[in-house]
Order: structure tokens, then sequence, then C-alpha cells
């Protein structure tokens, strides 16, 4: 672009995506608004109901817990240059990790919860290595794949709940954890947290954060995975295997989605139900962008979208003409306006915080999630 | 099976293929002009809603047909808004399209009509009834062709043949008229256009409104032709089984609708398979049925039966100054 006029880096780093979800959260009050109800209520219930007790925070730390395993999922292959859709999938294939746990339910909670992370990543890590395989040695689309691979996922599992796995006498639904054998509620230590249902798979999420940083932005190879997403080209004269990288980075993602099957199926339900994700796949698309693909940015992003989940069924509650789907309207705002729309404030801010020469060093361009000329 | 319950398979073939075949036209228009549309089923479930309300509330299905149209390529637009001019990510705004669409139908539903999500049931004067066509009672008895005629052909509502029309008009457009011939090459090679002093944004502009229009239609068939009613997430996919259906008939009209109407005996298909035992085969599980589309699609994809090759430029927004 001619005459570019750049912008200092707190705007583009704080600002502008402060104001992307503002703009998100005013429209979605103008929803509220248009069936007939007081949005500043709305906000007043919605905040109340996932921040103002003990047993709501524990709901909204549960919700944010699978937030954050999927927010890093689509935030590590973001880094990469690859937008993994797939996460929803991937994560309901996880579940299946609830057979090895129902295997070692007459043992100790720790022997199931080492054991079921084991199993939910490396099942989480097989189902999106097949679409990464596909991208990255036959060219195929990686986000139609991944897209297609939530569809197979699907029918997969229902017909493995429905015909293999199924608890006998129940249709699609596998036999419960024995209570020796469950994870620890946090209420059991912390009595704050009331009859929620957050659980110790709380503290996977806080190594998997630190691991992302780590790995992203002090190993090799995060520093090889983050080349091959900012540029292609710089990556394969660098001598840097495509290949590799991308198989291994979709693998590691597709294993932070399996973690969910731990805290969500293992952890709350303690077993395996149809559709068990929920979603928390597609919320992790808002997380990881909202977060700007950064672990503290996906730790703050994941309990924003908690407590709206936890806060939205209050509000449901309290506000019947509202229903708990306006936050389905709300994260695809967030998407909107932090993913596609993120230059949206630009113009604007340019006119303000404008500077006609950089002396500061260029932030770092966004990765190139087209793929590098695949099919699609 | 006898030769009735062929032509019935492929009578309810023809109403599943229905609503992909026009999503896969919309999807066509969309990316043969560089614009990657993975919203294709937001814009369905959000003019089915807009149908199925509009024609609750007025009583007529074309005003419904006219709304659902509205929606649609008023969320087209937002898409081209996201991705002409921003020049933001085509893949992100249309995920954040399907969601808006799967929220807001359903707030505004429970707002208004207090269902749960979903409208008031149309009765059959709000809805696009059957067309008998012809002679249709007359050729009845006539073997063979007789009943092929009035069972297949004849009796199906007039989305039904204006879907079918679709195809040989895009077809048309697409390879013997000066706007396909441009629509074709801003999917190719934008550069070209704008050298040769045509506007690239205009040109997908207009490429998006066809979107909007043919997928307003998809929508509104599912709720105001096919169903009577709106249904919360009543697309069920159907918008990525059209996008897996573009991908596999390679951006061509007349493979897409070959590739529709398969998927559509698939879908057909998995429903007459329910509880059935094949001969060698056994039970076929309905879920094996389910997975094929998306099956096949990777497989072609993949490169392992013929070759997908995507416009080139798609997902590339545009920038004039190089």
């Amino acid at each position: 672009m001619s005459a570019a006029r750049t912008l200092p880096n707190w705007v583009t780093v704080f600002l502008m995506p402060a104001l992307n979800v503002t703009l998100a959260f005013v429209i979605g009050g103008l929803v509220v608004a248009a069936i007939g109800e007081n949005p500043l209520r709305a906000i007043q219930v919605l905040v109340y109901g996932a921040f103002g007790y003990g047993e709501g925070w524990g709901y909204t730390l549960h919700f944010a817990t699978n937030f954050v395993f999927t927010g890093l999922a689509v935030a590590l292959a973001y880094h990469a240059g690859l937008f993994n859709i797939g996460v929803e999938g991937q994560a309901y294939v996880a579940g299946l990790a609830i057979m090895v746990a129902l295997a070692l339910d007459n043992t100790h909670w720790v022997v199931v919860l080492v054991a079921s992370t084991a199993a939910a990543a490396v099942l989480g890590a097989f189902w999106a290595a097949i679409p990464a395989y596909l991208q990255a040695k036959r060219g195929s689309h990686i986000v139609i794949t991944t897209i297609m691979f939530n569809f197979i996922a699907n029918a997969l599992m229902s017909y493995m709940l429905s015909q293999v796995i199924s608890r006998p006498g129940a249709n699609a639904e596998t036999e419960t954890i024995a209570a020796g054998a469950r994870l620890p509620l946090l209420s059991q230590y912390l009595p704050f947290f009331g009859h929620s249902p957050v659980n110790i798979a709380v503290i996977l999420a806080i190594f998997a954060l630190i691991f992302v940083y780590v790995l992203v932005w002090h190993t090799k190879f995060g520093f090889k995975l983050r080349t091959l997403g900012q540029n292609p080209a710089a990556a394969r004269y660098a001598g840097i295997s495509a290949v590799s990288i991308i198989i291994i980075t979709m693998a590691i993602s597709g294993a932070l989605a399996g973690l969910v099957a731990v805290n969500e199926a293992v952890g709350v339900q303690k077993r395996l139900v149809v559709a068990y994700v929920g979603g928390a796949g597609f919320v992790g698309i808002a997380v990881a962008f909202m977060g700007r693909a950064h672990p503290i940015g996906v730790l703050l992003a994941a309990i924003l979208f908690g407590g709206l989940y936890q806060g939205g069924q209050e509000l449901a509650f309290e506000m019947p003409s509202v229903s708990s789907d306006l936050i389905v309207v709300i994260q695809a705002l967030v998407i909107l306006f932090t993913g596609a729309m993120s230059e949206i404030f630009r113009p604007f801010l340019v006119r303000i915080f404008g500077r006609q020469e950089p002396d500061e060093p260029e932030p770092e361009p966004e990765p190139d999630t087209t793929g590098a000329g695949s099919a699609l | 099976m006898t030769y009735l319950e062929i032509l019935q398979l492929g009578d309810s073939s023809i109403r599943m293929a229905v609503p992909l075949l026009l999503a896969c036209l919309a999807g066509l228009y969309s990316e043969r002009s560089g614009i990657i549309d993975i919203g294709l089923e937001g814009k369905m479930l959000g003019a089915a809603f807009a149908a199925a309300a509009t024609a609750a509330v007025t009583g007529s299905p074309w005003l419904g047909l006219l709304a659902a149209m509205l929606v649609s390529t008023g969320m087209s637009m937002i898409h081209a808004i996201a991705s002409i001019n921003m020049r933001g990510n085509q893949v992100i705004s249309g995920v954040a399209l399907n969601f808006l669409a799967l929220g807001v139908t359903i707030v505004l539903g429970d707002a208004w009509f207090r269902r749960g999500g979903n409208t008031p049931n149309l009765s059959s004067a709000q809805r696009f009834s059957p067309i008998e066509l012809p002679f249709a009672t007359q050729m009845q008895d006539v073997p063979i062709v007789g009943p092929l005629y009035a069972q297949l052909i004849s009796g199906h509502n007039i989305l039904v043949y204006a879907a079918f029309l679709a195809v040989p008009i895009t077809a048309y457009i697409l390879f013997r008229t000066r706007f396909g011939l441009r629509l074709r090459a801003v999917g190719e090679n934008p550069t070209a256009l704008d050298t040769a002093g045509m506007s690239v944004s205009w040109l997908r502009y207009q490429a998006l409104i066809i979107t909007g229009l043919l997928c307003g239609v998809a929508g509104a068939y599912l709720s105001t032709a096919q169903g009577a009613s709106f249904t919360d997430n009543m697309t069920a996919g159907r918008g990525f089984i059209a996008l897996a259906a573009l991908i596999f008939a390679k951006w061509k009209p007349w493979p897409a609708l070959f590739t529709c109407l398969l998927f559509g005996f698939l879908s057909a298909l998995q429903i007459r398979l329910q509880g059935l035992e094949l001969p060698f085969i056994g039970q076929v599980p309905v879920q094996a049925v389910q997975a094929l589309p998306y099956v096949l699609t990777v497989v072609l994809l993949a490169g392992f039966i013929g070759r997908a090759v995507a416009p080139k430029a798609s997902g590339e927004p545009y920038v004039k100054e190089r």
C-alpha cells in the first residue's frame, strides 16, 4: 500500500482487539434490545451469574478449562499458518479415552488422570494428523478436510456409541466411572466453589498454556513453526521441512483438543454421551482470535467465554425471553470482528494515532492461513 | 425392490438433492470469483428462518421467499465487506456467519414465537405446494414411462423445478456470456482483469449477490417447501455437504447436478437402509452411509481419484496497488 501510516504497537496489540470485542458486545446488546429487554440489566445478570459468587466462578472456570484446550489447539495451528476447524471432531474422537478410564476405575484417580490424558491426547492427535498428512503430502486444503473430518467424527462416534461401547441396556451412553476413581473436584479442597463441576483438569489447562508458550516462542521447533506460518517461501529457503512441521503441529493441536475429554467426559460427566463436546471446539476459534493466538490472550478469552456460557444460562433463567443461544451470537460476532474484520477500526485509529515514519519495528505479520497454494 | 419403490427412492433423492444443488450452485458463483464460502450453511439457515417466519406472519410463501433472499444476500454482503473491502480472512468470515445464523435464528425465533426457537407450523396455503404437470394422472397407467412421469418428474413444488433450471442457466452464464468469462477470470487471475480496466471488487460483489440469492432459495425450500416450519439448526450440515459437492464437481455446473443427486440419493438411501438386512453384507450401519459424502470428498481432495483444483486466486484478497 502506498503511504502506509503505522500505528504504535500498543494500539494494534491492545486497543484494536479491545475495540473489536466491544463492538461485538454492543451489537449483542442491540439484539437484546431488539427483543425488548434491557441490555444493561442483561449484562448485570450475566456478570453476576458468571463471577458474582463461588459456584458461578466454578462453572465459569469449568467451561474456561475446555476453551483453553480448544483455544490453544486453534492458536497453535494458526501460528503455523494452518486453520484447524476440526477441533470439535478431534475432541469428540478423543472422548473414546473414557474406555481407558473405565478400564482402570478400580485403581486410583491419579492413574485414571494420567492414563486418560495420554489416551485422549493420542486419539486427538491421530484424528488431526490425518488431515495434516493429506495437506502436507497430497495438497488437499486443511480447512476443508478438517470440516469433513468433523462430520466423519460425528458419524464414527455415533456408531461407536450406539453399537460398540454403549452400556448394556442403554443407547448412546457408556458406563459411568466408579466413584473411587473419579477426578477430584476443586470444591473438595475449596468449599468456595460450591456444587460446581470445576475439577483437577484445571491444572492440566495451566500446564497446557505454559507448554504452548514455551513450544512456540522458546524452542527451535516453535521458531520453524512460526517461520512456516509467516513466510512459507522463506521457510523453504531455510531448509525447514514443511511436511514434518505441518504434521507435528497438527498432531499437537489435536492432542490439545483431545484434552477436552479429560475435563468434560472423564472429569464431569464421568461417561461418554453423544455430542459431549457441545460446541467447545468452535468456541476455541473465537477464543484463539480474541486472544490473538497468545497463551495469555487465550487464557483471558477462555475465562471471558467461560463466563459467557455460565452467565448466559443464568440470563436465560432470569430473562426467559432471552435465549441462552445469545452467547452463540456474541461468539459469532467476536469471531467476525476479531478475526475477519480485525482491521475495521484501523482507518479511524490511523487518523488519531497514525505516524508517518515508523520508529518502532513493524508488528509481526499475521500468519498466512490461506494455505500455500493448496486446493480449496 | 419393485419398480415403484425404485421410483420412490428416486423421488426422495430429488427432494434431498434440491437444497444441496441450490447451495452448491450458490457456492460455485462465489468460489469461481475467488471468494471462499464456508458460510453457505449459515446463509441457508438464516434464509430458512426468514422464509418460515415471514410466511407464518403474512401467509404468503412468496413473501417468505423474498425475505429469505434478502436475509441471505445481506449475510453475503457482510462476507463481501469482510473479504473484499477489508481483505479479511474469508474462512473466518464464513465461520462467523455460520454461528451468527445459528444463534440469531434461535434468539429471535424464541423471542417472537416462543416455541424454543421454532416457528409455527405452516398451513398448505403458506407453503410451496406440489405442481401436477399436465397429463400426469392420464399417463399414470402407461407402463414404465407413466409412473416415471407421474411419480418422479411431476408433483414437485416450483422451487424444485427452479433448482434444476438453474443448472443450464448457470452453465450458460459461466461459459457463454461475457460476465461468465470475467467471473472465471477474476477467480484465476484478478490482476489481468484489473489491467483490462475492470473492477475486481464489483465483479466479486456481483458474484456474492448471486450466491446470496441462491442460498436464499435453498433456505426457503427447506422451511416452506420440503418442511412446514423452521426448526433450530434445520440445515444440519447441508451447507457443508453442498461445499463438498462443489469440490467433488470440480466447480462445474453439470457435474454439480450429478454430485448433488448422488449425495441426495445417499441421504434418501440412509433413511431406507435403517434396520434393513442386505444379502451378504448384513446390516449396514446408517452412519457409514451418512459419512460417505464427506469421505468421498476427502478422498477426491487427496487426489486418490482424479484431482480437484480450485480457482487459482481463491482465498486471496485482491490488492490493487502492488
